[in-house]
């Protein structure tokens, strides 16, 4: 029997775009196909499993070590959770706003994770949900060997989301070209703003990479979310479950793996003035008051 | 260690268990509560009077205790002699563990040994906010350029780099590919674990992970090869333990760290038994070396010739008839030598009572020596040890004297006023306390800048030096105002 290869995968993306729902609706999808899934919430919000374990709010492995006093006294039970469709939880969590480390927190809850064993043989999916901003080294620790090997970004055909997606894409390549961690595809999270498909599929090519799926923007992902569910489970049959079963079956067989190309900020604006989302500047009125 | 030690006279369970409480009652209820499990009347016989130990210090009170970067920087990978230790963060701690310890080293300084020397990577200010790690590769490049000579690097990480989230692991990696030469990456941030213990533990996880197994000794193997693991060489110990190990016929490959070559540490794989002196820094590795390699290992005991002796016999065991032989030809060799020492200052010690507190091994594995010295210990504890030192500390005293960990210094105190000792072997912060009050004091961490205190060499040193400090006339010249 040929032996389990785990796929660890790293989800990064602006903050509010929409990577925890779309993890845990994909996760959801790659349940349904039979796949053994264990998601590490990599965020001090601690909101990237509610929809799994219909919870408003997981025990973090640094809620733990606050309780206790030191990590060394945590155990793997006391933060590993069990959900929808058997896929495993674990927050790291970490300090509240303006307080603290939030990168280390990160680092010391995946360590954790390591040497606790949770990384079962059984396993054939790891995904990392990462918060938006990726401030410090600590945030990158789901990307560091032995770790996520692949990166999906998600992205809407928004400015600051792409802006942040190219930035993501420059920290990617330090760690890329040290190790083995590759950029596996942009997933767009459709915001419905003007020929966005088109303009990912551009930005992709850009970077090397790939659009490995549109997300349809569709308000039953919100009326699932209010139930604290993933909308293949609150919803087996709408289309949109369909989506996100599609997006779990491209990922499973996506083979296109690359270090990215990250863009040049002029590069940036120019492709977006070429999908009119920016307009082209007017040199001449620079600097010249409204009443000259 | 079958019997039960003899009681000493004046110290009783009961009376000791007072002066516990009394001690307590000092603290606040919260303090008290957390302090309560961590010290006891000892009594090898209930199991009720085992104590907690390897947990977080109480805040407020004054500690012994040191960091993680202390027990893997201070500890296990300075005292190596032929590699470069960089301390990787801000100077501070690099500066001021610099020729802290006494581990001592051969060679010459700057050419083939850098134990001696500090590395430190200097972190400013943009080292925080951009990361360290290309100025971390700068250095190894430019260590490797000035000491051509050395033949590893290893990077001990400090407090900062852990917060930032730099990747040493991946910076070593590119180093040693690059240099090719061993650099072992060690995330011993001091904020991790409770005291030097993890420190420790972290170490020999990087050496199980980045040496072992990745050299070969250039003489084949012979059936007499073994390795010395946890001696660090304080004031010459393991230099002293050697002589006698090589007297009964044993090679010693490796000396894990003491006057340590990395290349030796890295073919230990290869020996055939492993003998373990600090079993509480080291013991991970020997359960590792027996797990991968099938390596049997020991503990053994070189403070005092009873120790000696008994440990002798359990080595020449391990062996065959010819080793056997040796071991009794060299404890015959110097049974004279170690009675004259005996006959010479046990009469002006027999019945001295001694409070014991250091580290991890000393407190239980000098008792020995005393006893050899008609001493008594009456108190004995631990900065940073385990349940399974304290497993092997119970049997080793008698019922009714005090056992502890972690102690803070206000307690300490507080137990010399009441079991008047007529020593305090401790370490530099508790020497001039006590010496003030007039009480005799010897350092058993830096053996007071003398040693060796192992092996045979080591027990007339130990001798005179305790003889020294208790009969020292000074004492009664002097009137303590305190």
């Amino acid at each position: 029997m040929a032996e389990k290869k785990l796929r660890q995968i790293a989800i990064y993306g602006k903050g509010g775009i929409g990577k925890s729902t779309t993890t845990q609706n994909t996760v959801a999808g790659l349940a349904s196909l039979g796949k053994k899934v264990l998601i590490i919430g990599c965020d001090p919000k601690a909101d990237s499993t509610r929809l799994i374990l219909h919870a408003k709010a997981q025990a973090t492995v640094m809620d733990k070590v606050r309780e206790l006093g030191t990590v060394e006294d945590l155990e793997l039970d006391d933060v590993l959770k069990q959900g929808y469709g058997d896929v495993m939880c674990v927050e790291s969590g970490g300090p509240e706003p303006g307080v603290g480390c939030a990168g280390r927190g990160v680092i010391t809850a995946i360590n954790f994770l390591e040497e606790e064993g949770a990384y079962t043989p059984d396993l054939d999916f790891v995904f990392y949900d990462v918060l938006g901003d990726v401030v410090c080294g600590g945030f990158a620790m789901p990307i560091r060997e032995n770790k996520a090997q692949e990166i999906y970004i998600v992205v809407s055909g928004e400015m600051m989301a792409m802006y942040a997606a190219n930035n993501i894409a420059k920290g990617i390549v330090k760690y890329a070209s040290s190790g083995s961690v590759r950029l596996a595809g942009l997933i767009c999270n459709s915001r419905n703003t003007d020929r966005e498909a088109d303009l990912i599929e551009a930005l992709a090519a850009k970077l090397g990479t790939q659009m490995i799926h549109f997300v349809p923007r569709d308000n039953q992902v919100q009326r699932a979310e209010l139930r604290r569910m993933t909308v293949i489970e609150y919803s087996p049959e709408h289309k949109q479950a369909a989506e996100y079963r599609t997006l779990a079956q491209k990922i499973q067989d996506n083979k296109m793996f690359v270090i990215p190309t990250p863009l040049e900020m002029e590069e940036l604006e120019d492709l977006l003035m070429e999908f009119g989302i920016m307009e082209a500047e007017d040199e001449s009125v620079v600097g010249v008051a409204e009443n000259a | 260690m079958s019997e039960l030690k003899k009681p000493v006279p004046g110290v009783t369970k009961e009376d000791t268990a007072k002066m516990v409480e009394e001690t307590l009652s000092i603290y606040t209820d919260k303090a008290k509560k957390k302090r309560a499990p961590h010290m006891s009347a000892n009594d090898p016989e209930d199991a009720g009077c085992a104590i907690r130990s390897n947990r977080k210090t109480v805040p407020g009170v004054m500690s012994a205790r040191g960091c993680a970067y202390a027990g893997a920087k201070g500890v296990v990978w300075g005292p190596i002699r032929d590699m470069v230790h960089i301390s990787h963060g801000p100077v501070g701690c690099g500066f001021y563990s610099w020729g802290t310890r006494r581990n001592l080293t051969s060679g010459t300084v700057g050419v083939d040994n850098f134990s001696g020397m500090m590395f430190t990577s200097d972190f400013q200010e943009r080292d925080i906010v951009y990361g360290g790690d290309k100025k971390l590769a700068k250095i190894c490049d430019e260590a490797h350029e000035l000491f051509p000579l050395a033949k590893g690097i290893s990077i001990l990480s400090e407090c900062p780099v852990g917060l930032i989230g730099d990747d040493i692991n991946a910076s070593a990696k590119q180093a040693a590919e690059k240099l090719d030469m061993p650099v072992v990456p060690c995330n011993c941030e001091g904020f991790r674990g409770v005291s030097q213990s993890l420190g420790h533990h972290i170490s020999n996880d990087t050496i199980r992970d980045y040496i072992i197994g990745t050299r070969e000794y250039e003489e084949p193997v012979g059936p007499y090869d073994i390795a010395l693991i946890g001696d660090y060489n304080i004031g010459g110990d393991i230099w002293a333990a050697v002589k006698v190990l090589e007297e009964i016929g044993l090679n010693v490959k490796a000396q894990w760290t003491g006057d340590g070559q990395i290349e030796h540490i890295a073919a230990t794989h290869k020996v055939k038994l492993n003998l373990i002196h600090c079993y509480r820094s080291m013991n991970y590795m020997c359960k590792v070396m027996e797990e991968k390699y099938g390596i049997p290992w020991l503990e053994f005991n070189f403070f005092g010739p009873s120790k000696i002796k008994e440990s002798l016999r359990a080595i020449g065991e391990c062996f065959d008839d010819k080793i056997k032989a040796n071991v009794e030809k060299v404890i015959a060799k110097y049974d004279a030598q170690m009675q004259a020492i005996i006959d010479e200052y046990r009469p002006r010690l027999e019945g001295k009572k001694v409070m014991v507190f250091v580290g991890g091994l000393r407190p239980r594995h000098t008792i020995g020596a005393y006893e050899d010295l008609g001493m008594e210990v009456v108190a004995a504890g631990y900065e940073f040890a385990h349940t399974d030192d304290y497993d092997r500390t119970y049997p080793e005293m008698a019922k009714g004297t005090l056992v502890f960990d972690d102690a803070s210094e206000i307690e300490l105190e507080k137990w010399v006023e009441h079991m008047k000792p007529d020593l305090v072997a401790s370490g530099i912060k508790e020497k001039y306390v006590f010496q003030k009050s007039g009480i005799p004091f010897r350092q058993m961490h830096s053996w007071d800048y003398s040693g060796p205190y192992h092996a045979y060499e080591g027990f007339a040193i130990f001798a005179r030096d305790i003889d020294m400090a208790i009969n020292s006339p000074t004492w009664g010249l002097v009137k303590s105002p305190f």
